[in-house]
């Protein structure tokens, strides 16, 4: 896994609640058996019509807005397990999604990626957002270390919370496997004792 | 004081437990299929490590397999593709597969239970959302991602976060025509889907405890609907009686062995949940989904609640999803007429909602407008379902028995909804495009797509039965 570093870009929003993973990654581009490529098909049905053409109102289409930032509605990421949602929006090019409240599967997944999901107060989100509809080149940097998420043009800050666990594991770039693998004779232990 | 069933179950599978890690946690069972395996496989071959424990795991081809023709090659390269890499993987690593072919392949939800693989007590990971369903036997189950599934491969534990816990009791009496599904459906109305999050969920009460083995997996399986992990129901007779005598259930010693552990699988009195919910089964109606997530539904008579009902910041999202759907505020779906109706997935494949939908449409013919197809959950369904003579009602009645798989529940295969078209399907999720492109899912219970099918409309189960 890549280590996270501090992150200071531009931001695309997304304010709808309950986005999905199905939405995320629609089933029938889960074929693949590797974990490349579904950038591509990263939110498919709402950025491309039926006849694979660009739809010109959807904000990934809008050159208006970039960066390694997704920022969207409450519930984010809930419904199917898919680990190819966090692929994808890995490999589409972001790092950081930011919502107000995330779906436990989806979260669990995307840190084990190296893409960080930061939830923030509602309140909070609606700022970013006015911030960013009223400013597209407006910046938002992630420092992880200090588990802050900053409005480069205000200065307003939020202190987000993070498994101390899983932070050492995003800085440093090192997964479960190798964790749990080292604990080997403990699990053949609990095994025998049963 | 006293632990929660949830509490025992993952107490006694914790193998290191340290502050500020999550807990280590054992799993008893791994259930793999074709979709999600294939990194994880690939992940241990870069690692130069085996599957840790294969007796341990079993896999089956389900999401991605036809269900016509299953015994000619599948014909999109794709999905054959992955399909022959999932035997490939299992051959390499040791793991036993019921493929397509096999007597046992099926749905992976409904093949464990039936094998008798799922047993109470147990902890019991897949890489899909809806594991959930085996929380019905009072198992910790619950669906991971392909990096945790290559954990489960390695190391045969998954780090976990303990979750906090939420009891949902339903009581009283459920009337005619309302089932497991409409319970599970009002439930997550009523909680949102995003309500159970964090939690893990004992369905309780006693019109939970009056449902067979497969109406509480049809709740437990939607668990994951309201945001929660896994959900569970304690053990008792019934669970006992379906599970004994099975393919991999315990026998004979070891049967009695693990029926004194299993009895002691409830919830203390003094047990203490994050949180308390309370349902009277009186008033349940049959239920039916208007929108884009399984948490907008409504009874069957029930208008749909007006945009300006919905919180304000939440209000565009709610007339984005009516208009996926095409339905208007305040709009009562009595009398829609229905394009499909699809009848299978993890949630309601069983012989159980077989025999349920056989019952009402004997004798009856389906609609000339609606395409109805009825997928069983698994090859044994199917054969059950043969040796009752279930098959011919449905041939007489114009449904058409297809072979075991997810089918047109993910929109992945070929069984696909098409654009703009209704479908009342007796799956889990609504989400656009989940049964194919810009297709408009209903979700209702066996009982009321089956009304569907034979009237072409939406109808209230109650006023035919």
């Amino acid at each position: 896994m890549k280590k996270f570093e501090k992150l200071t870009s531009r931001v695309v929003p997304l304010p709808i609640e309950n986005i999905d993973t199905d939405q995320i990654i629609p089933a029938r581009f889960l074929k693949a058996t590797t974990r490349e490529g579904f950038g591509d098909n990263l939110f498919r049905d709402w950025r491309y019509d039926g006849a694979g053409q660009p739809k010109a109102d959807f904000v990934m289409n809008n050159t208006t807005y970039a960066g390694k930032i997704l920022v969207a509605g409450k519930n984010f990421g809930c419904g199917s397990s898919r680990e190819h949602a966090a692929w994808a929006i890995q490999d589409y090019g972001f790092d950081v999604v930011i919502s107000s409240f995330f779906a436990d599967i989806f979260k669990g997944n995307a840190l084990n990626n190296g893409v960080l999901p930061i939830t923030v107060p509602e309140n909070f989100l609606e700022k970013i957002f006015d911030t960013v509809f009223s400013d597209p080149n407006t910046e938002l940097t992630i420092d992880l270390e200090a588990q802050t998420v900053t409005i480069n043009a205000t200065g307003e800050s939020f202190a987000f919370e993070i498994n101390p666990y899983k932070k050492s594991c995003l800085i440093n770039g090192y997964d479960d496997i190798d964790y749990i693998l080292n604990h080997k004779e403990l699990i053949e232990n609990y095994e025998q004792q049963r | 004081m006293g632990k929660t069933l949830v509490e025992k179950i993952w107490d006694a599978h914790v193998v290191k437990r340290e502050d500020g890690f999550p807990d280590i946690l054992y799993i008893d069972t791994h259930l793999i299929h074709e979709v999600t395996s294939p990194q994880a496989f690939d992940g241990l071959r870069k690692r130069g490590i085996p599957v840790f424990r294969p007796n341990q795991t079993v896999a089956t081809a389900d999401h991605n397999v036809p269900t016509l023709n299953q015994h000619l090659p599948i014909q999109e390269e794709l999905s054959r593709y992955q399909v022959d890499m999932l035997t490939k993987n299992c051959k390499e690593f040791g793991v036993e597969l019921y493929g397509l072919g096999h007597p046992y392949q099926g749905i992976v939800h409904v093949i464990g239970p039936e094998l008798g693989i799922t047993q109470p007590g147990k902890t019991m990971v897949c890489g899909d959302s809806h594991t959930s369903t085996h929380g019905a036997f009072g198992a910790i189950a619950f669906g991971i991602g392909t990096s945790q599934v290559e954990q489960v491969f390695a190391t045969q534990c998954l780090l976990q976060q303990k979750p906090k816990t939420m009891k949902i009791e339903v009581n009283g009496e459920l009337a005619k025509g309302v089932g497991a599904k409409d319970i599970v459906l009002y439930i997550i109305s009523k909680t949102t889907a995003a309500g159970g999050t964090g939690y893990f969920v004992e369905f309780a009460g006693s019109a939970i405890r009056s449902l067979s083995m497969e109406g509480r997996m049809t709740v437990c399986n939607m668990s994951i609907e309201m945001g929660a992990r896994g959900g569970l129901i304690a053990p008792d007779q019934t669970t006992f009686d379906y599970v004994h005598g099975r393919e991999f259930a315990p026998k004979g010693e070891e049967w009695e062995k693990a029926l004194a552990y299993w009895q002691t699988l409830y919830s203390d009195e003094d047990a203490q949940f994050d949180e308390v919910l309370e349902f009277d089964a009186a008033d349940i109606q049959p239920m039916i989904t208007y929108g884009t997530n399984p948490g907008m539904g409504i009874g069957i008579s029930q208008a749909i609640p007006a945009t300006s009902d919905q919180p304000e910041s939440e209000r565009p999202s709610y007339k984005k999803a009516l208009e996926y759907m095409g339905f208007q505020d305040n709009e009562t779906l009595l009398g829609h007429p229905v394009d499909y109706v699809f009848i299978g997935s993890c949630t309601n494949s069983r012989i159980e909602d077989l025999r349920a939908v056989a019952s009402f449409v004997k004798g009856k013919k389906k609609a000339d407008n609606v395409e109805v197809w009825i997928v069983p959950g698994s090859k044994q369904v199917e054969a059950q379902a043969k040796e009752e003579g279930i098959d011919k009602i449905f041939a007489e009645a114009g449904f058409i028995l297809r072979e075991p798989g997810c089918s047109a529940c993910l929109g992945m295969n070929e069984d696909k909804i098409p654009a703009g078209k209704y479908c009342v399907s007796t799956s889990n999720r609504n989400f656009e495009g989940r049964q194919g492109p810009n297709a408009r899912t209903m979700l209702a219970s066996p009982l009321t797509a089956a009304a569907a099918a034979v009237s072409g409309k939406i109808m209230d189960i109650r006023e035919i039965l």
